[in-house]
């Protein structure tokens, strides 16, 4: 591709000239660096309730964020209105940053490097198309039992092109799909209490992955299956005791347990409960994390990130040992560290930040069955909601919504929702047996970091933490 | 329709006039328009400094009970026309809904008098003083005590807002909206080497009315001493007291368990519940979207009815569902003035200034009536299901020893039933205080389950 189809070309009608001008502008009291970041963002989205399309909706934003790095410093201007004289005030506002005389950008600008993870060919479906879609979930969740009562049931899409310009001289664009399905069912046995049902899943996918690999008859008799479970489930155990967790996206243990406290601005201003601790050993021997943001169509993955440097597949922590941080462009330049392609953010109304991708346990070599029968007394579980973590502290949270007794090492009854809490660089050293059976989650998984959502995606086999706190009712 | 004022009273009135020639039955439109600045200081130097504006719209379209949404950041009379031509088409494939439809005529308006929610202080004040009052605020942190080693800095942050809204019967209005806000996140360690964060802030209508910035700094720099040397304690039940930064969480649960479209799926444990008692006696919950200078306050609701004040929970009784027109119809009630949206979309629920009533006592006569209990000052996590009413999560604080505060405690959570949890609330304490639109004073819950060792 040239710069001369891109967006910002095409439709904002801008030249590399100008923009040479405006990152000049950027640099003018100084500085090390400076950035522009376009985006563009186009969103569609359906949704369906009591067996009405309810919804229907579509948005539309674009923009350019104006970034300058001096030192440990960062200015940052953006504006939505891309005309010449607001992308220059939005530079002047940046520059302010930085005290000194004018830096010059390098001329010309070179092609970064770049995967292809999630190329989108053929039209884009109609309106009717989505709408289809949803109403299949939902009369596949009615037909499923005849205790669900409501079916909430929606799908979203976008399509997001970004472009990048450093005053290293660097280029670098990229075409972002994402979809998502999203079943909702409430059920309910006579005048009991009633239960809820989640499923979805999605990725950087085109439509026809809800028609040829996961449809939404799938998701929804999964959403179905959830909220039946939960009408026959007991009170959760409280205390310490042995939890397995199922494979898939159970994985937000470790997003919130190791991940977070693994960002590289974290650790690079000493505040995280890992900071310093690369080399030694915060998890058994057993345990293999990484980050990998080039997983092909993964919800978390991206052919570069939002600093234009092209995403990686990162360590973190190898057989229990700490190897590596997550890094975006300023904690590697300050650490001397290699850029990990970790630089992310929500929008260009903020600036990059070190932020996971798609995080996962390599598999290990248990068998799936003999780790549940390995255990005497504990919970299993299946399934969560959300999580989140102290970095500082690293004590964190996570809240399994589908969970299981087991007792003698057979699954027993189903138990209600209870939250999993434990120590960041603690409480992986207690894996003592990792299943044969790794998997990534569906594709929903949304991460907040100071204010800003990004995307990402979870992994985990199978696995046994022989001690851990349950906070259940009984 | 009254003359525009604004530009983004314009933007809106242009919209539903593009809406009606476009064909459209009826149409609603807002627009919004912003600045926003942030500053963080990081032990005393400037870490990042951002400044921006900006602007988008939205319009949702009806024709007859079928409607589409749509919004754009692209003000431009094109960027506006593709908006609308996108939300007509969105309507084709959209269902005919027999509840949809804009407010009736005789619902909307503004509600009367000076809300206070604009002091142009906060645009006046310069870039330096802004800056000052982080460096300021960070520094009282830092030197507060030696065991206070690092910091994630202090943080000023402002915006301006105006917001407008219009719909097809006439409505037209606008508000401006001004806010600052100063934070601080110390971190402290112990003699062993362990981290503990904790942070404090205060948020303002006005810059004049901001604390002193070392105020926030020595709140931020107590909160975390408080933290070390915290430990796990033994699995039990006891009496958990609330402190207003996590009290304030359980009015927004109850929020979320009252708003029409919970009950209306059923998907809410309060659905059959109205007129029932839902909490002890010495509970009161108001949403007062009236209050002058608060967060919450607005004088009209996202579908242009006027902003009111609510009873929601009198002395433990469930007064109302909130609501807007949608649920209202659904139900067959009336709007409460509760609606919500963003740009696009159909429009939610939202509040306005959401509380709890205080009592008499004070938080420390209420920590002192419990002989051996846990004061949780953090919660975290997202185990609340507002179906069932679960409740489990993470907590840190202070253990309550004899009526007195003893150790400080982490890693355990606290769960129970939020149907249990509010009826065995046997005090509210007299500390409410506003940082933002929902709050609580301290409260005592007579018993939950903590789980740790």
């Amino acid at each position: 591709m040239n710069f001369s189809d891109s967006w910002v070309a095409r439709h904002a009608g801008l030249t590399l000239s100008v923009l040479e001008q405006v990152l000049a502008e950027a640099l003018s009291k100084g500085g090390d660096y400076a950035d522009l970041y376009f985006e563009s963002t186009a969103t569609t989205s359906v949704a369906l309730d009591e067996e009405i399309v309810k919804s229907a909706a579509q948005g539309f934003s674009s923009g350019c964020g104006v970034r300058v790095l001096s030192g440990e410093r960062t200015g940052y201007g953006y504006t939505a209105d891309l005309t010449i004289e607001k992308m220059r005030q939005a530079a002047s506002i940046a520059a302010c940053i930085a005290s000194g005389p004018a830096k010059v950008s390098r001329s010309g600008f070179e092609p970064s490097p770049a995967h292809r993870l999630y190329e989108i060919n053929g039209p884009e479906a109609s309106l009717s198309d989505r709408v289809a879609l949803i109403r299949r979930a939902d009369g596949a969740a009615r037909a499923a039992d005849s205790r669900v009562i409501q079916v909430m049931a929606s799908y979203a899409d976008s399509v997001k092109h970004v472009l990048i310009l450093t005053s290293e001289g660097r280029i670098a664009w990229d075409t972002q799909p994402m979809a998502r399905l999203n079943v909702q069912v409430i059920a309910r046995q006579d005048s009991g209490q009633p239960q809820r049902g989640y499923s979805g899943g999605g990725g950087r996918v085109a439509f026809d992955y809800f028609l040829a690999e996961r449809t939404p008859e799938e998701f929804a008799r999964e959403a179905v299956r959830q909220a039946i479970v939960q009408l026959d489930a007991d009170d959760a155990p409280a205390g310490e005791m042995t939890v397995v967790l199922g494979p898939g996206w159970p994985g937000i243990l470790l997003h919130e347990a190791v991940g977070h406290g693994l960002e590289a601005d974290f650790n690079r201003k000493g505040v995280s409960a890992f900071s310093g601790r690369a080399g030694q050993k915060v998890a058994s021997e057993l345990c293999t994390v990484v980050d990998d943001g080039t997983m092909a169509r993964r919800r978390g993955s991206l052919n570069v990130d939002d600093e234009g440097i092209a995403t990686s597949r990162t360590v973190l922590i190898e057989n229990g040992i700490l190897r590596g941080y997550l890094q975006d462009r300023l904690s590697s330049r300050l650490l001397g560290a290699a850029p990990t392609g970790n630089g992310r953010r929500e929008s260009y109304h903020y600036t990059p930040m070190p932020r996971m991708t798609n995080t996962f346990m390599l598999a290990g070599e248990s068998d799936p069955e003999e780790i549940i029968r390995s255990v005497k007394s504990g919970i299993y579980c299946a399934n969560f909601g959300g999580g989140q973590v102290d970095i500082t502290s690293g004590s964190f949270v996570f809240s399994a919504t589908e969970s299981y007794l087991i007792e003698d090492g057979r699954l027993t009854r189903p138990v209600r929702g209870a939250s999993l809490i434990g120590n960041g660089p603690e409480a992986l050293k207690s894996v003592s047996m990792v299943g044969n059976d790794l998997k990534l989650d569906e594709g929903v998984g949304i991460c907040g970091k100071e204010g800003q959502s990004v995307p990402v995606g979870v992994g985990i086999p199978t696995i046994r933490i022989d001690r851990m706190t349950v906070g259940g009712g009984k | 329709m009254s003359v525009p004022n604004n530009r983004t009273e314009e933007i809106a009135a242009r919209l539903i006039r593009l809406a009606l020639d476009a064909g459209a039955t009826e149409a609603e439109a807002g627009a919004a328009d912003g600045s926003e600045f942030e500053c963080t200081v990081r032990l005393g130097e400037l870490e990042t400094l951002k400044e921006a504006g900006s602007s988008a719209a939205g319009v949702r379209v009806f024709r007859g009970k079928r409607s589409g949404t749509s919004s754009t950041s692209d003000l431009s009379d094109d960027g506006l026309r593709r908006m609308v031509a996108s939300a007509m088409a969105l309507a084709e494939v959209s269902m005919e809904d027999p509840s949809a439809g804009l407010p009736a005529p005789a619902e909307l308006g503004c509600a009367a008098g000076d809300f206070d929610l604009y002091h142009p202080d906060i645009e006046a004040a310069p870039p330096e003083l802004r800056i000052e009052c982080a460096r300021r605020a960070e520094k009282a942190a830092l030197d507060f005590d030696p065991r206070i080693t690092n910091s994630e800095g202090g943080s000023y942050g402002s915006s301006i807002t105006t917001r407008a809204f219009a719909n097809s019967p006439g409505f037209l209005g606008s508000y401006k909206t001004s806010s600052c806000s100063l934070s601080v996140v110390s971190v402290a360690q112990n003699g062993g080497g362990k981290l503990e964060r904790d942070y404090w802030y205060d948020i303002s209508r006005s810059f004049a009315k901001l604390p002193a910035p070392e105020q926030i700094g020595v709140k931020a720099a107590q909160w975390t001493l408080r933290r070390l040397g915290a430990r796990k304690v033994e699995t039990r039940k006891a009496p958990v007291v609330l402190d207003p930064r996590v009290a304030r969480s359980l009015a927004g649960h109850m929020f979320s368990a009252v708003t029409g479209e919970s009950v209306y799926h059923k998907s809410s444990y309060l659905a059959e519940k109205l007129g029932r008692t839902v909490a002890s006696k010495c509970v009161t919950i108001i949403d007062d979207a009236l209050m002058p200078g608060g967060f919450g306050t607005s004088p009209f609701d996202d579908e242009g009815v006027p902003s009111r004040r609510t009873t929601v929970v009198n002395e433990g009784r469930l007064e109302t569902f909130l609501l807007n027109t949608y649920m209202a119809r659904k139900l067959g009630m009336s709007t409460t003035g509760n609606a919500s949206r963003g740009l696009a979309g159909n429009p939610g629920t939202g509040h306005g200034n959401l509380y709890i009533q205080p009592g008499t006592r004070t938080p420390e006569e209420l920590i002192s009536s419990v002989k051996n209990g846990f004061y949780v000052t953090e919660l975290i996590g997202s185990g609340v299901n507002i179906v069932n009413g679960d409740y489990s999560r993470g907590a840190a604080g202070v253990w309550i020893e004899n009526g007195r505060l003893a150790g400080a405690v982490h890693e355990v959570t606290v769960s129970g039933n939020l149907a249990e949890m509010w009826s065995m609330i046997e005090d509210v304490a007299n500390d409410l205080e506003f940082r933002g639109s929902v709050a609580a004073p301290t409260l005592l819950i007579g018993e939950m389950r903590v789980s740790g060792t």
